[in-house]
């Protein structure tokens, strides 16, 4: 693919593109079923009516308000519809350049719109996520183009390391560095890995980001790899996500065809090879070398670090692990400058973050906004606040390795450190907002189940130690808890925190730790004394 | 050490497609994920025999074949049932009240996750976060994702699509 | 090339590659452990080789964590020691341990670890998981009751013996060691019947069928001599 072929491809398709008068556009992603029947009686009637050549109907990727869905947006005029079904396409068709149909009608200025800062998600819901051209005609793969024709490997690097850009998967490693540390490593073969397992339940940014533009990923992914040295490549996806694996595949066909991946890439003298592999439903399989083991085709156990995968890996090799949102903004970081980049969030956390927001709270869907927003503005002004006038109790960022906010410190804003700093994590981008109505012992109890049913079993701390939390969470739920029992579920929480062999284990106790920070009364008044037990009595 | 190849002529169509499988990857034994992907897509789950037969292939010993069968959620040593639903467990869907519907599952149909009803007809999973969240509470029937529904709608949902499909 | 470090305040030098453990070895310093041993490779698990080192955040397992030029490490604490005796109560804790009629009775390497940390009692609630006895074998037991899932049976026969008739099966607190294709040990298609998982295993998990309580004997000097000698790893 070179840079005149490309341009001419683009312009073709922005050509073709302009031809319309009107686009329909629909979201196809997961989280609007029925998105299929309304793409086909929009086209059904377009045809009907004669109207082929001046409206297009096209499927896109996530446009991030799930909880209105399914949606449609009517360009040039930004009209989006929501709750549409196939029966109203109708109505849609005869509403464009007239009055948009009002029952339908999304308020423009709602700030779930206004108030993101979308970067990563500019395309997701813009391009059609299936057609290659769509993606070039949106700038897509000139970034491959610049770096590997007008770019040394290590100028690549220096540029991701000036920019600031932190792992997105959760544990914010600086990824210049990370960059530099496999470019560095001795060992003639290299690999990258893309870490698509997001096993945090309440997370689903990388599915939409998959989804919506796997192109950006895999244009991430051949950037990372020539300024790395890795000549072979695997997409990790887990089992649960068989439409971001579809677009996905369809994908990779598209960039081989096109000299993307394969021989000889864009006539640079570089190689990539890229394949898909599937997860199996194994949560630990999101830590790294549980990945590698999963990759190498065994159970998904983890390895003790160090030594790390940048200096061994896969087969032993170095090896470059990045998430999806990682590589997503690689291509927007080369082509717009690590100044451009750090010009949006604070000092220690750059740029943007994708989150996924969901539980109690009106605008539930996929969101951007810069680093350095705050929850509350998140919650409140973005996500609409609380449905049905409950109270919000408190927000949980980071998953099952995370902690719970409560409501009074919706101000700290949202950065690796200020989540740091009240008990939780960034994670990959769940978000989930919780009333009046949930109990946090209840809460903590069901991520601690979960982590007891994903540990892999290897090391005693985490095998046994999530157990016997579980059991003692139970005790609380149940109201039987006594004040041994709370102690003992602080110095079990310490040592598998402090003891475990990876990650999962080692951050099990987070909630709980959290909890206990900040709904500590919701645990006391759980407990009985001593005096108070049957056995005591009897 | 004795192979154990077991020629099954009437699934020989089905191992085809896992043979190739393991074929693209050269039948290296990093094949195995991918290969125990195919066999329980065709077979619809894994037995000792298909097990066997992989463990011969890619020359990876029995026992870390069934090792990592039985490591991940999605592989199924036992069939499933006509039906499936797939309950979602994760955390927007717990808030949201999941649990209730696995309760009303095991008292009306005396499933827990990961069995299948005597007569075979209904299985039930428990899915650990299928991304859809914003639909939460979800429930999966036989792939088809039902989102948003109160509990009432969504028992009734179930209730529907198993005399639907009777 | 020679690299110096300190291990509890004492200057010491090891090779490149060598671990932590191995270096406190050479040098006097006894470092507990269980999943280890010497010959196979490392699998860091148990955790009660946890030490603490200067300069970083983590506890790093001493058996598979390799020495680094002016290293400053620190064995015995009163923190590590908790941690220590925390996980040997997890592992009492987990499966039936009855020492009183078990084979390995006073030839243990848990029960000499609870012994030198003075476990005298669980803080946690045993578990009493039901877990079945494998007698299939002509000359030999398995007794999941026993089992610590440290897998030096997993990894003797494996990398040792290179049968790897054993594996572990299911994952986190399901975890079971298994034959083959889950066959009773009697119907391996894979076992030798060398015995080299009944010399390794530190608990009374595996045994000599004709022993009783307490006979248990497993030669450990002969045995790590044999493992060592097999393997290449620190050739």
């Amino acid at each position: 693919m070179q840079r005149e072929t490309l341009q001419h491809l683009a312009e073709e398709r922005r050509r073709y593109l302009a031809g319309f008068d009107h686009h329909l556009l629909v979201c196809a992603g997961l989280g609007c079923p029925g998105n299929e029947e309304i793409v086909a009686e929009l086209n059904r009637i377009v045809k009907e009516r004669d109207l082929a050549d001046r409206v297009l109907v096209r499927r896109t990727g996530c446009m991030g308000l799930c909880a209105l869905g399914p949606l449609v947006r009517a360009e040039p005029d930004t009209i989006v519809y929501q709750g549409v079904r196939s029966e109203d396409a109708d109505e849609i068709i005869t509403a464009l350049g007239r009055e948009p149909v009002a029952r339908l009608l999304l308020p423009p200025d709602l700030p779930f719109f206004t108030r993101q800062s979308k970067r990563v998600l500019a395309l997701c819901g813009r391009i059609d996520p299936d057609n290659f051209d769509d993606y070039l005609a949106a700038g897509g793969y000139t970034a491959v183009i610049t770096a590997l024709t007008a770019m040394r490997p290590a100028g690549v690097t220096r540029l991701i390391e000036g920019s600031g850009l932190r792992g997105r998967g959760g544990a914010g490693y600086p990824t210049g560095l990370k960059w530099a540390t496999v470019a560095k490593a001795a060992g003639e073969r290299k690999y990258l890995i893309c870490n698509a397992d997001e096993g945090d339940p309440g997370a689903f940014m990388d599915r939409a980001i998959l989804e919506g533009t796997p192109h950006a990923v895999l244009e991430g992914m051949i950037i990372a790899a020539y300024a790395v040295g890795a000549s072979s490549g695997y997409i990790y996806v887990r089992a649960e996500y068989p439409l971001a694996v579809q677009r996905l595949k369809r994908a990779l066909r598209e960039a081989e065809r096109h000299n993307l991946l394969g021989h000889a890439i864009c006539g640079a003298g570089f190689d990539l090879k890229l394949e898909i592999r599937l997860g199996a439903g194994a949560f630990v399989c999101g830590e790294e070398t549980a990945l590698i083991a999963s990759v190498e085709g065994g159970r998904g156990l983890p390895r003790p670090r160090p030594p790390y995968p940048a200096e061994r890996g896969l087969h032993g090799c170095p090896t470059l692990i990045n998430n999806v949102e990682t590589y997503a903004n690689i291509p927007l970081i080369v082509t717009r400058g690590a100044d451009w980049f750090a010009g949006a969030g604070t000092e220690r956390s750059r740029g943007t973050k994708v989150f996924a927001l969901s539980g109690k709270v009106r605008y539930t869907g996929l969101i951007e906004v810069d680093m350095g927003t705050t929850l509350g503005e998140i919650i409140n002004d973005i996500g609409g606040g609380t449905p049905d006038g409950l109270a919000l109790k408190a927000v949980q960022t980071g998953g099952p390795s995370g902690g719970c906010i409560p409501a009074d410190l919706l101000d700290t804003p949202v950065t690796y450190e200020d989540l740091g700093a009240v008990g939780s994590i960034m994670g990959s981008g769940g978000m989930i907002v919780i009333d009046e109505t949930t109990c946090m012992v209840d809460m903590v109890r069901y991520f601690m189940q979960f982590c007891m049913e994903e540990s892999c079993g290897k090391c005693v701390p985490c095998r046994v130690g999530t157990v016997q939390i579980h059991r003692l969470l139970g005790k609380f739920c149940e109201h039987r808890a006594t004040p041994a029992d709370l102690e003992t579920l602080e110095t079990l929480c310490n040592l598998v925190r402090e003891t475990s062999l990876c990650g999962l284990g080692q951050s099990a106790p987070n909630p709980v730790r959290s909890a206990l920070r900040f709904f500590r009364q919701e645990f006391l008044d759980r407990m009985v004394q001593p005096a108070d037990t049957p056995e005591h009595n009897s | 050490m004795p192979s154990t190849r077991t020629d099954n002529r009437s699934d020989d169509h089905q191992w085809t497609a896992v043979d190739r499988t393991m074929q693209r990857h050269d039948y290296r034994p990093e094949a195995l994920i991918e290969t125990l992907h195919t066999a329980q897509e065709r077979y619809g789950f894994l037995e000792s025999n298909t097990l066997r037969r992989i463990a011969d292939r890619l020359g990876v010993a029995p026992s870390k074949v069934l090792g990592v069968a039985t490591f991940y959620n999605h592989f199924r040593m036992q069939p499933a049932g006509e039906h499936t639903l797939a309950v979602c467990t994760g955390t927007a869907c717990h808030v949201k009240g999941n649990d209730r519907i696995l309760a009303w599952v095991k008292e009306h149909y005396a499933l827990a996750p990961g069995e299948t009803t005597p007569d075979k007809r209904l299985s039930l999973v428990e899915v650990r976060c299928v991304g859809a969240c914003a639909l939460a509470p979800v429930i999966i029937t036989d792939g088809e994702i039902i989102g948003k529904k109160s509990f009432a709608e969504s028992t009734t949902a179930i209730r529907e699509w198993l005399d639907d499909a009777a | 090339m020679s690299i110096t470090l300190t291990i509890d305040g004492r200057p010491v030098s090891g090779r490149t590659g060598e671990t932590i453990l191995q270096v406190a070895a050479e040098n006097g310093i006894r470092i507990p452990t269980l999943c280890h041993l010497e010959g196979l490779s490392g699998h860091g698990s148990c955790r009660l080789c946890l030490v603490e080192v200067a300069g970083g955040g983590k506890l790093l397992p001493a058996c598979v964590t390799p020495i680094r030029e002016g290293m400053e490490v620190i064995t015995r604490s009163e923190r590590l020691d908790r941690h220590r005796r925390q996980i040997i109560e997890l592992l009492l804790a987990e499966r039936n341990h009855v020492c009183a009629v078990c084979m390995a009775n006073g030839n243990c390497e848990l029960q000499d670890l609870a012994m030198e940390f003075g476990v005298d009692h669980l803080a946690f609630p045993a578990l009493y998981p039901l877990l079945p006895v494998d007698s299939s074998h002509a000359r030999f037991v398995l007794d999941h009751n026993r089992c610590i899932l440290c897998t030096r049976c997993v990894r003797v026969c494996a990398e040792i013996e290179g049968a790897h008739t054993w594996d572990v099966r299911n994952r986190g607190i399901r975890s079971l060691i298994v034959v083959d294709l889950d066959t009773p040990w009697g119907e391996s298609t894979t076992c030798t019947g060398c015995g080299k998982c009944v010399a390794v295993c530190p608990t009374g998990a595996l045994f000599e069928k004709g022993r009783s309580v307490g006979e248990l004997r497993q030669h450990r000097p002969a045995l790590v001599a044999l493992v060592a000698g097999r393997s290449t790893e620190g050739a």
